[in-house]
């Protein structure tokens, strides 16, 4: 015993076992019910830009980490992956491959790297690459496949509005709800996913489900997804309320575009999200806002994606300001 | 709802995994060592200064060290024998300090304990007389503290205690000696809760026990019923329950201002070992010469529950499981959260020793500390509402004013964001590393 050396160190002795790898791979663990349901509608475009984004994101990673930092590759962390799987599911499964690699690079590259890597990045990577295509190539990013119709072709796809686009012109052309309502699917098929749109947004209840497993595993907290849902909820109940004939009903702005996906899987980015349940509920309400702003009255049919870059700014600026309620922090008593 | 809701307290909070493994062992009375060594500072405050000379006889229960000023302890010796010498030892933290060493020969105990083993009830002592057996018996807080019980139970006279809160909750994973305790002297707990009610001027008695120990709380609550002014309750199972600030907020709902005591409350917290410790020594005049050790470990031939007496070697309790297994890497004295490393076996019981944990080696070493991902989960697990992350990096940076205003010091120490961090960073060190600058600076 007496030349056996001990550790010392100070405490805790034991660790929670929970790394990021396992974090991140159960984020994209919670994703692949929404990953079958939208093979299932949008068939090989969907497999194959998956598959595109996912490795070309991790390719650019470690060539990045590898060329540019100096640093020992890791691949053990996913992160990179999920950013791949979370940018596929902002496109159309349409999209020729060279873009989806531009995409890839965008995000990776400009996105994550150019901050210093894991944990640096001011804005969410993957809406990074998709905002800069949706800019570069307003075309190509809105010509949305039709699902099931289109799921065995893939650059050749029949595409259609989606229910988003369709609002959008019933707004410009002041046709009202009532009417254009006709032209796109009922609640019950937007919730199983049967609609026009990016590939992972348009299965609302795949999404739902994962999004509540990973609150109940407790890898993200609640704030953020309820605050931007409920948010939501109101904000647009309110235009519904004053304006029937004009605007939609709150439930048709949830199950569209991608409040789901934004809220549950985008929003909820570690790095870029607030540090504070305050401060998340702030920001979830914020997303919430700016999302039914430029829903109703911006250019865009579709804000979530602008809604969470822009609150991203804000983060540092919650995190500094925002502090959470200390124990006993008032000194009297009675 | 159909389940009643457990108690808890409400920010933060983790759930360490840990077998209690040692749970329905008893406790088995160890056997005096050979030699013993009583470190003259186990409590908070002035160290004891020594009342025996070298090579004087001393008996089991003898009065060995008085305490230095009001905030101090008595210390007793454990053994019958004599004194070998007195001079430095390693305490826990590493630093020397001076201790009695006594070789015992026999088991002779002083005349005036009561070693019969029936319960005692009755006690028609006042306050005064109460704190003074208490004071004479050298009882400290067993919870880990270890600050003076006399100084706790007066009570100032610009304040008052009406709740006594008996704290079983032991949430620290792996350790079961204030859970075999409870099972096994029940009885002799609550009556020194009504000792501890009189002494303090209470008139009732929460005791809280997280829910992972059914079998203690049906037998206290069984036990309970005797007593009106006494409650059991059961507590939600979160770390780091056992604190007195998140205790008191589980039970009563009141937070206790910062720096302040339970007392600004208006309640009195205890160990449930202390309370057994103040019925020996109100009721059987015994000092508090022995305590409730858990030793345990994941390849520990014999884990269990020693009656151990204070200053016995380490060793002694290692060999009494059965040795150390061959890849023992860390050897903690305290639970896998707040104990703390020995760097070797060269120590003593003390006071405040609930526990020796045997960690193999390949559980010893730290993971490797990556880059922060901002999860934000060190702050969702923080019961004092503090934000790790930031106070780690503003200590990284000297930044050592914007830590006193990130209120710094009301970390507990729990360790608790560390043991969450998915990166493996640091946290709690270097919160430490803060809290002794900014104490240098303003001492």
């Amino acid at each position: 015993m007496d030349n056996q050396l001990l550790t010392v160190s100070p405490s805790p002795h034991i660790h929670s076992k929970y790394s990021v790898n396992t974090a991140m791979s159960r984020v994209i663990m919670s994703l692949i019910p929404a990953l079958i349901v939208t093979i299932y509608f949008f068939g090989i475009g969907a497999m194959i830009i998956t598959t595109i984004a996912m490795g070309s994101c991790m390719v650019f990673e470690i060539l990045i980490k590898k060329y540019i930092f100096h640093e020992p590759v890791l691949v053990s962390d996913s992160s990179s992956l999920l950013t791949g799987l979370l940018l596929a599911f902002n496109l159309p499964s349409n999209l020729p491959i060279w873009i989806v690699i531009l995409g890839s690079f965008i995000a990776i590259g400009v996105g994550k790297m150019t901050f210093g890597g894991l944990g640096k990045n001011p804005f969410n990577p993957a809406l990074v690459g998709r905002v800069f295509l949706l800019i570069c190539f307003p075309v190509e990013m809105t010509s949305w496949p039709l699902p099931l119709i289109s799921r065995f072709s893939y650059l050749d796809a029949a595409t259609g509005a989606t229910p988003l686009t369709i609002m959008k012109d019933g707004f410009r052309n002041t046709i009202p709800v009532t009417e254009w309502m006709d032209n796109i699917p009922s609640h019950l098929q937007m919730v199983i996913g049967n609609m026009g749109g990016s590939m992972g947004e348009v299965a609302g209840l795949a999404l739902l489900l994962g999004g509540i497993w990973l609150i109940i595993t407790r890898i993200i907290s609640w704030h953020i997804p309820v605050s931007i849902i409920l948010t939501v909820l109101i904000f647009t109940g309110l235009f519904w309320f004053i304006d029937p004939v004009k605007y939609p009903d709150p439930l048709f702005h949830i199950l569209t575009g991608g409040v789901l996906l934004g809220s549950f899987f985008m929003a909820t980015d570690y790095v870029t999200s607030p540090m504070t349940s305050k401060g998340m509920c702030l920001y979830g309400i914020g997303i919430g806002i700016i999302t039914v702003v430029i829903r109703n009255f911006g250019v865009y049919p579709e804000g979530v994606s602008f809604a969470i870059l822009i609150m991203n700014g804000f983060v540092p600026l919650l995190n500094k300001y925002i502090k959470p309620k200390r124990y006993g922090e008032k000194l009297s008593y009675e | 709802m159909f389940f009643r809701k457990l108690k808890t307290f409400s920010k933060g909070g983790v759930h360490p995994l840990g077998k209690k493994v040692t749970q329905n062992k008893s406790i088995q009375t160890l056997p005096p060592p050979e030699k013993i060594s009583l470190i003259l500072k186990q409590h908070l405050g002035a160290p004891a200064i020594p009342v025996v000379e070298i090579n004087e006889r001393v008996k089991v229960g003898q009065l060995v060290a008085r305490n230095n000023g009001y905030v101090s302890a008595n210390i007793h010796s454990s053994v019958s024998g004599r004194v070998d010498k007195i001079e430095d030892v390693l305490d826990i933290s590493g630093y020397k300090t001076k201790a009695i060493t006594i070789s015992a020969e026999g088991d002779d105990w002083d005349e005036s304990i009561d070693r019969s083993p029936d319960v005692k009830h009755d006690f028609n002592l006042n306050s005064i007389e109460i704190l003074k057996k208490i004071q004479d018996a050298g009882i400290v807080g067993l919870g880990g503290a270890t600050f003076p019980s006399h100084v706790k139970l007066a009570i100032p006279f610009s304040k008052f205690a009406n709740i006594l809160i008996l704290n079983g909750v032991e949430c620290e994973p792996c350790l079961t000696s204030d859970h075999r305790l409870m099972i096994e002297k029940g009885e002799e707990i609550l009556v020194g809760a009504k000792i501890l009610m009189r002494a303090v001027h209470a008139h009732k008695t929460l005791i809280g026990i997280e829910n992972n120990k059914p079998d203690a709380i049906k037998h206290l609550e069984t036990l309970a019923k005797k007593y009106e002014n006494i409650k059991v309750y059961a507590l939600k199972a979160k770390y780091p329950q056992g604190s007195e600030k998140q205790l008191v907020k589980a039970l009563i709902d009141k937070e206790i201002p910062n720096k302040g005591l339970p007392i600004d409350v208006h309640t009195i917290v205890d160990n449930v070992g202390t309370a057994f410790a103040v019925y020996e020594a109100v009721q059987k005049n015994k000092p508090l010469i022995e305590r409730v050790v858990t030793v345990t470990g994941k390849y520990v031939k014999h884990p269990c529950n020693f009656l151990a007496r204070i200053g016995t070697p380490i060793e002694h309790l290692v060999q009494a499981v059965g040795g150390l297994p061959e890849n023992t890497g860390k050897i903690v004295m305290g639970g896998p959260m707040m104990g703390k490393s020995l760097s070797s076996l060269n120590y003593y019981v003390t006071k405040a020793t609930n526990g020796l944990l045997v960690i193999p080696a390949e559980d010893s070493k730290r993971e490797k500390v990556r880059e922060c991902i901002r999860c934000a989960k060190c702050v969702s697990v923080c019961p004092v509402g503090l934000e790790p992350y930031k106070l780690m990096t503003l200590v990284e940076r000297s930044q050592y004013d914007d830590i006193v205003e990130e209120k710094i010091d009301y970390c507990l120490e729990c360790g608790s964001c560390s043991f969450v961090c998915p990166s493996y960073r640091p946290l709690l060190d270097y919160i430490r590393l803060g809290k002794s600058v900014i104490k240098k600076k303003t001492a």
